[in-house]
């Protein structure tokens, strides 16, 4: 790029061509006002606030809009300049409602500081404004568009970012507004509340609801941490006032750059609830007691004590949680392994991701993603299978999104037309369970057209023989039959996927949560290598982990076989590291996993069970037997924020902290661990996890001291390789990314460059195996299971939030017109579904949206629990339970009970 | 091409319609099948002729004479006397006081008048391509094709002196460079035939009257260029236009003028008529484009400019008919040839509406340079009813008002924005002395009112407000303070606004505040109007 010197205000500098005057003004220590410009979002020009003195120009210059050329002469602040811009800024105001006393906006509106600024006190123009109506029609914020000035942040946000269009611009001239098409209320618009455009309004137009009248602007703290939600990793400011959240924006984390999703900005008032747990509380008959600390944690210690004395370690089981900071799950396990000696630690990833782990390590050696989010948006294909991205990761959906802007080709197998199924070049809408056919499908064709990279096979995997010979039956024709997709459209996608230069294919539970799930992840790993689309930028296997810390969970050893960091607990050299730091002897055997445990509790032998922030009641498929083996334990404890369907059967309720109450770090979906801050004191007597969990360990004979969550860090990183590096000193805003071996590392973008962890990648040949229960004819629908956009795993979150709730009070199941008319349903009436395992009942959502023959229903209200109906068949290796294919049948209820 | 004898024209311009050309045009069918002379005269519907206030307006050629305000029961007598005797009906004719139509001969009367855009309006049938082509049609483009290089081309433009005539008076030749530098693949070609001004018309009549004569000139520019494709994005009420358009497109391509391999010299032009979304703002050429891509139909910001990145983000030229409708006969007679008329920075003609207090009102093609004294006093044949010249206007968007003090200074596009105005695109609206001032510039304000788009702050807000502060003068209400807002709001808008709607909407008020000062006073301090003529 070539540099141009121009002079601003009198001093001279130098920048590319091709910057605006306002951007190079910055680079000598000039800010010019502006009120509608965004950086590389909207630059429209609209407002003329940010107006200069170009010499020889006989207007006045947009700055921000106007490149600059050599030999330029700016003024910024001339008399011309600051007289037209005060006459501008008074046009502005002179249509805006200023009722700054008490507007939302006040202290931090742009508008008002360049009023102040230019001395606007009076107007000349107390003429007409045009002054809309309120708006609040919607749970989320508020749109006040007699304060809206017309700036356009809103609407780029909206489309360029978000991708959603909802709002454009209507009227002309005067009578000018942003609104959704025809002035319909944003509920019926494709808005997904997000509030990017919330964020970005520089003006009091668009206000989060839940923080209206609960503090100025001046008076908040904004303390950044990483969101609570889902496993992207967005970083938020939470706006804290008086000790309490009362709100929260984006902030400019790696990942989202600022913006969120509508849970992460309006989800967050379960913190203060009154529901949240403020005291320890112990069983007493059919309820409970409340308890001292003292009394429970004695309780804790001598129960599960007594337990490991009487019926031998393994007796006792530890789920450590997804949501949990990395520290509570490192200390997790440590309780497990070193105080109690027992192996019997997992946590709810066996229930998403665990299919991913046993895959990915067998193929590549890591089971994680092997790319970086940012990079999704220059690949030049996207493969999405078996991800609803825009609902269950919206913020990664953005990059989806942006990737589809530049030009990449977007390919999604799914059973639904999601949004991005909609918005794909091709859709494949396969029956669920039928991914490893399709997989074997698309890969037979790229072998077939010769489109597979032979190096790459050559120099960088084993085993192609054998897979190759496994593919070469599934023919586009044969697995149409299996799939229901047509076979020219296996043959297109393959070739779109097979000849793009960098290939994305990102995955989540749909294709995790089967039977067969570590076939179906195997498969995936198998079409990248198969064409090269492995260890290098924009490419890769990418599993979205669902929570938080998921990631984080299983990278810290809350897993049944590994130690922190993936390190095998077989392993004698291994074992005697950790034996030697944690000063115990420690045991060999593979412990139990979560499914396992139930199983084992089910029949007696599993004795007791401590569990952090889980709720297997309604996040485990069939519950009633769930509900069974927690009832035949002899002792449950539960800690949690909420007293949960699960905490509701424990003998002991421990009150823990929720993420804003604690610090420590979370590990998002790409490796990157990233910091959470205490931003305010927990409830009542509530304390952070960490601390609950050293007492416990303290009072069962094994001393843990901690003084600070950082501390627990380096411990971390001195026990594992891949956290070497990261260490509280270190860690900042930006987060690292494992391996991170040391302290000087960069961490790492993407895996496998040049080698595999494993060193050659193995190709896998995989058989397509039928799911486990396949419709008859007394169940004669598939039903496939999952996550929307406004509810987060078993809604004990999501569900105590105001606005998620109004907004989505409750459980649907979708079903095809073809289907519902064929039993006589009718769109939003109850129906009764049912399985071999239970039944619920639950309104009817007419929708084409499902392939043929199948149902959907989300799985967050206990009330409606899809996962009465799941089952629990698992996946041989990595123990995932099925839970997108089970056998329903759908039944009218009386007239009555259908309303 | 059959050989008639005569050819009757008959003006089929809106205007005349209205007043029942069509009745016209059938009497002389029939009554020329009476008297058996179909084979010979021929009856042509033709753009309009310019003398609107006189229609039913007829021409008979080859003698080139002009009846006006033909009745039905004329008809016999015309074809009896002139067409069958060869006498002309004396007490029918014009008083040869009509401008915007220059018989076939010479006329004394028109001298000042000369005609390169209009030279083949109200003369040939602009239905059919054979009478185009018989004078000298299509023979620029086939010079350029064979003989010349596209930088040949444009250097010739460029020597003409030509400039834009949708306004802002760009250089034509040096427009066409710009996108002929790029070196991307696909270029556009655009004429723009808005035409959103009120009280303008003289794009739509040069589309109706010589619609070839735009397919030539784009398709020279498209091979000056590099466009292989060109739009005429046409305001959606002309529908005559558009229709003539689309036939001449087709004539032109079946006889091999256009499309494929023209002339066998290997150069493609592929053109198609658009129709306008309808806002005045859509003439912009950034809007008009925006429009094109199916967008709302508001301007961008510039840079970059649409040379460099127009339709569909591809280099592209926008033109106004006007302007394209000179670049045949550029081509054909030279660019010196052309430097013969109009002044030497504003070379050629300009093309008006003329309305307003004037006793002849029409179509006029006039030499750049000319004074307003000579437009209204000669060939405008004066105000009426001896009331006095107040005030001219010379276009909504980009022109200003001319006052009495202006009547001697040359029109062009460069002297006039000297004196504070403009020479716009095309209207020119006279008005005599029983107007009121302040009233004129409140119903100017209320056209830019309507017609912001609301994209930029500055014309939003502005436009609205100037008008509040005019209505409230022109009420009588008005104080000294409003005189300082409107001029400090008309100078932040002319400098800020993102487009030249905003730019120049507050250039009427700031003008006539400049040279009618004393009304506006005098609605202030005294409420009343010197004028005596509004509610006042
Ligand atoms: C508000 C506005 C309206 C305009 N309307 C027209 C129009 O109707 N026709 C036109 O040719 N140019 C119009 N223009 C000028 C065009 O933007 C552009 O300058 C012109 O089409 C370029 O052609 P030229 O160089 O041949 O004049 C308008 C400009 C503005 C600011
Ligand atoms: S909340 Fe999100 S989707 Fe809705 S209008 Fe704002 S930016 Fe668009
Ligand atoms: S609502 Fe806010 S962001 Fe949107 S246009 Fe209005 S002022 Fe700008
Ligand atoms: S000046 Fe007026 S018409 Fe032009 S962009 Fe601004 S609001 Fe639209
Ligand atoms: S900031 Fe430049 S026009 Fe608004």
């Amino acid at each position: 790029m070539a540099l141009v010197t121009l002079t601003i205000d009198g001093k001279e500098t130098q920048v590319e061509e091709g910057t605006s005057i306002l951007e190079a003004a910055k680079t000598v220590g000039i800010e010019i006002p502006s009120l509608c410009y965004l950086k590389d979002i909207n630059e429209t020009g609209k407002c003329r606030v940010c107006v200069v003195e170009v010499e020889k120009s006989n207007t006045l210059m947009a700055s921000c809009v106007t490149p600059v050329a050599n030999g330029m002469v700016v003024g910024t602040n001339t008399e011309r300049v600051r007289s037209a811009r005060r006459t501008v800024l008074e046009l502005i105001l002179s249509n805006h409602r200023t009722d700054c006393l008490t507007c939302e906006k006040n202290g931090d509106c742009k508008l008002q500081d360049y009023a102040y600024e230019y001395g606007l006190e009076e107007l000349r123009f107390p003429s007409d404004r045009v002054l809309p109506e309120l708006d609040d029609t919607n749970p989320f914020f508020i749109r006040d568009l007699s304060k809206c000035i017309l700036c356009g942040r809103c609407i780029s946000v909206c489309s360029d970012i978000q991708g959603q269009d909802a709002i454009a611009l209507i009227g002309r001239g005067f009578d000018t507004k942003v609104a959704p098409a025809w002035d319909k209320p944003l509920e019926e618009s494709p808005c997904v509340f997000c509030g990017n455009c919330v964020q970005v309004c520089p003006v009091g137009a668009l206000t989060p609801k839940y923080s209206v009248g609960k503090g100025r602007f001046w008076e908040i703290e904004k303390v950044e941490t990483t969101c609570p939600y889902c496993g992207t990793g967005c970083l938020l400011d939470l706006h804290v006032k008086n000790g309490k959240v009362v709100g929260a924006s984006g902030a400019d984390g790696p990942v989202n750059e600022g913006w969120t999703c509508v849970k992460g900005r309006f989800g967050l008032d379960f913190i203060h609830h009154p529901d949240r747990l403020t005291v320890p509380l112990i069983r007493e008959g059919d309820g409970f007691k409340e308890a001292s600390w003292d009394e429970a944690l004695e309780l804790v210690a001598s129960k599960l004590g007594g337990l490991v004395s009487e019926h031998g370690s393994d007796s006792v089981a530890f789920f450590s949680s997804a949501k949990c900071t990395n520290e509570v799950s490192y200390l997790m396990q440590k309780l497990a392994r070193a105080a109690v000696g027992t192996n019997n630690v997992d946590h709810c990833a066996r229930l998403c991701h665990s299919s991913t782990v046993a895959g990915l390590a067998t193929s590549f050696g890591s089971g994680a993603m092997t790319n970086s989010i940012h990079e999704i948006a220059d690949a030049k294909a996207v493969f999405i299978i078996g991800s609803n991205t825009t609902e269950n990761h919206p913020v990664i959906g953005i990059q989806v999104k942006e990737a589809v802007r530049r030009g990449a080709k977007l390919i999604v197998a799914d059973p639904r037309d999601i949004e991005l199924a909609q918005k794909a070049h091709i859709h494949m809408k396969h029956l669920p369970g039928t991914d490893v056919a399709l997989l074997n499908g698309m890969m037979n064709v790229i072998i077939e057209k010769d489109l597979h990279d032979k190096e790459f096979i050559e120099t960088r995997t084993e085993n192609f023989e054998a897979f190759k010979e496994c593919v070469s039956k599934y023919t586009p024709e044969y697995v149409s039959e299996i799939t229901g997709v047509p076979a020219e459209l296996i043959v297109e996608a393959a070739v779109a996927y097979a000849t793009a230069d960098t290939a994305s294919l990102i995955y989540s539970m749909g294709i995790t949560q089967h039977s067969t799930g570590t076939d179906n992840v195997l498969s995936t790993a198998n079409i990248a290598m198969l064409t090269g689309n492995l260890g290098k930028e924009s490419v890769g296997v990418n599993p979205l982990r669902g929570q938080n810390n998921v990631q984080g969970a299983c990278d810290m050893g809350a897993l049944p076989v590994f130690f922190p960091g993936y390190q095998s607990v077989t392993n004698p050299d291994i074992r005697s590291k950790f034996e030697k730091a944690w000063g115990r002897e420690l045991p060999s055997e593979p412990g139990l996993t979560v499914t396992e445990a139930i199983n084992v509790a089910y029949e007696g032998d599993l004795k007791g069970l401590y569990i952090i922030g889980e709720n297997p009641m309604v996040s485990d498929p069939d519950i009633n037997h769930v509900e069974a083996a927690l009832k035949n334990l002899d002792f449950l404890v539960v800690q949690d924020i909420f007293l949960t369907e699960t905490a509701e059967l424990a003998d002991v309720v421990l009150p823990s902290a929720c993420f804003a109450e604690q610090s420590g770090t979370f590990t998002s979906t790409e490796r990157r661990v990233q910091l959470v801050r205490k931003a305010i004191e927990p409830p009542g007597e509530a304390r952070s996890d960490w601390e609950i969990i050293c007492d416990i360990s303290t009072r069962l004979g094994y001393p843990m001291n901690y003084s600070s969550s950082g501390e627990i860090l380096d411990e971390i990183a001195s026990l594992t390789p891949i956290y070497g590096g990261i260490t509280s000193r270190r860690l900042d805003s930006k987060g690292l990314q494992w391996p991170c071996p040391t302290e000087d590392h960069p961490g790492t973008p993407y895996l496998h460059k040049g080698k595999f962890s494993r060193g050659l990648g193995l190709f896998s040949a995989i058989d397509y195996i039928p799911a486990a229960e396949l419709p008859d004819e007394e169940y004669p629908l598939i039903l496939t299971t999952g996550r929307i956009l406004y509810h987060f795993h078993t809604g004990s979150m999501t569900r105590r939030t105001e606005g998620l709730h109004a907004h989505r009070p409750e459980a649907f199941i979708e079903i095809r017109p073809d289907t519902a008319e064929d039993l006589g349903i009718v769109d939003g009436e109850m129906v009764q579904v049912s399985s071999r395992r239970g039944k619920v009942e639950v309104r009817a959502k007419v929708t084409s949206w499902p392939a043929p023959g199948v149902v959907f229903m989300p799985f967050h209200f206990a009330e409606a629990a899809a996962n009465i109906l799941t089952n629990p068949a698992l996946d041989p290796k990595a123990k995932i339970p099925e839970f997108k294919v089970c056998a329903v049948r759908i039944d009218r209820l009386p007239l009555e009970a259908a309303l | 091409m059959q050989f008639y004898r005569s050819h009757v024209l008959i003006c089929a311009g809106t205007p005349c319609i209205l007043k029942g050309c069509g009745a016209v045009r059938d009497a002389f069918i029939t009554e020329l099948k009476n008297q058996g002379l179909e084979e010979e005269v021929r009856v042509v519907e033709t753009g309009c002729l310019g003398p609107c206030d006189l229609g039913p307006v007829i021409v008979i050629y080859p003698e080139g004479t002009l009846y006006e305000k033909v009745k039905i029961s004329d008809v016999p007598k015309i074809v009896d006397e002139h067409l069958l005797k060869g006498r002309i009906v004396r007490d029918l004719i014009s008083e040869g006081s009509i401008p915007g139509i220059i018989p076939y001969k010479e006329p004394v009367y028109f001298g000042i008048q000369e005609r390169i855009v209009l030279r083949n309006c109200g003369i040939i049938d602009p239905s059919s391509i054979e009478e185009y082509i018989a004078r000298d049609g299509y023979q620029a483009l086939a010079k350029c094709l064979t003989e010349m290089k596209p930088s040949e081309v444009i250097e010739i433009v460029k020597q003409s002196g030509l400039v834009g005539r949708g306004g802002a008076a760009f250089p034509t030749g040096l427009k066409w460079s710009f996108t002929a530098n790029t070196k991307d693949d696909q270029k556009y070609m655009i004429c723009n035939a808005d035409e959103g001004e009120p009280g303008t018309f003289k794009d739509r009549l040069i589309l109706e009257g010589d619609p070839h004569s735009i397919i030539e000139a784009m398709t020279i520019a498209g091979y000056a260029v590099g466009a292989t494709r060109g739009f005429v994005y046409i305001r959606g009420e002309y529908g005559l236009s558009i229709d003539r358009i689309n036939q001449g497109i087709q004539q032109a391509e079946s006889m091999g003028l256009l499309g494929d391999n023209i002339f066998g010299s290997g150069f493609s032009f592929k053109l198609e008529v658009k129709k306008g979304a309808g806002a005045y703002v859509c003439g912009e050429e950034t809007a008009l484009i925006e429009s094109m891509e199916g967008n709302r139909g508001e301007p961008r910001v510039k840079p970059p400019y649409p040379g460099t990145h127009g339709f569909l983000g591809k280099p592209t030229v926008v033109n106004n008919v006007e302007t394209l409708a000179n670049v045949p006969q550029i081509i054909l007679n030279g660019a010196d040839w052309y430097r013969g008329y109009g002044t030497p920075k504003c070379p050629g003609t300009k093309v008006f509406t003329m309305t307003g207090d004037i006793n002849n009102k029409g179509l006029i093609e006039v030499p750049m340079g000319i004074t307003l004294r000579e437009i209204i006093y000669e060939i405008g044949g004066g105000i009426p009813e001896g009331r006095e010249f107040k005030m001219a206007q010379t276009g909504g968007t980009s022109g200003g008002c001319l006052s009495g003090e202006m009547l001697d200074v040359p029109m062009d596009y460069f002297t006039l924005p000297e004196k504070g105005s403009a020479l716009g695109s095309g209207a020119l609206l006279i008005m005599d002395d029983s107007h009121c001032i302040v009233d004129i510039a409140e119903s100017f304000m209320r056209f830019f009112v309507r017609e912001s788009c609301g994209k930029c702050a500055p014309c939003r807000v502005g436009t609205v407000r100037l008008h509040e502060i005019v209505k409230k003068v022109a009420c009588g209400d008005g104080t000294y303070e409003d005189l300082e807002i409107l001029e400090d709001l008309g100078r932040t808008m002319r400098e800020t606004s993102l487009c030249g709607l905003g730019q120049s909407a507050p250039v009427p008020i700031m003008t006539m505040l400049r040279y009618f000062k004393d009304e506006f006073m005098a609605h202030i301090e005294e409420k009343r109007c010197p004028s005596e003529t509004c509610k006042l």
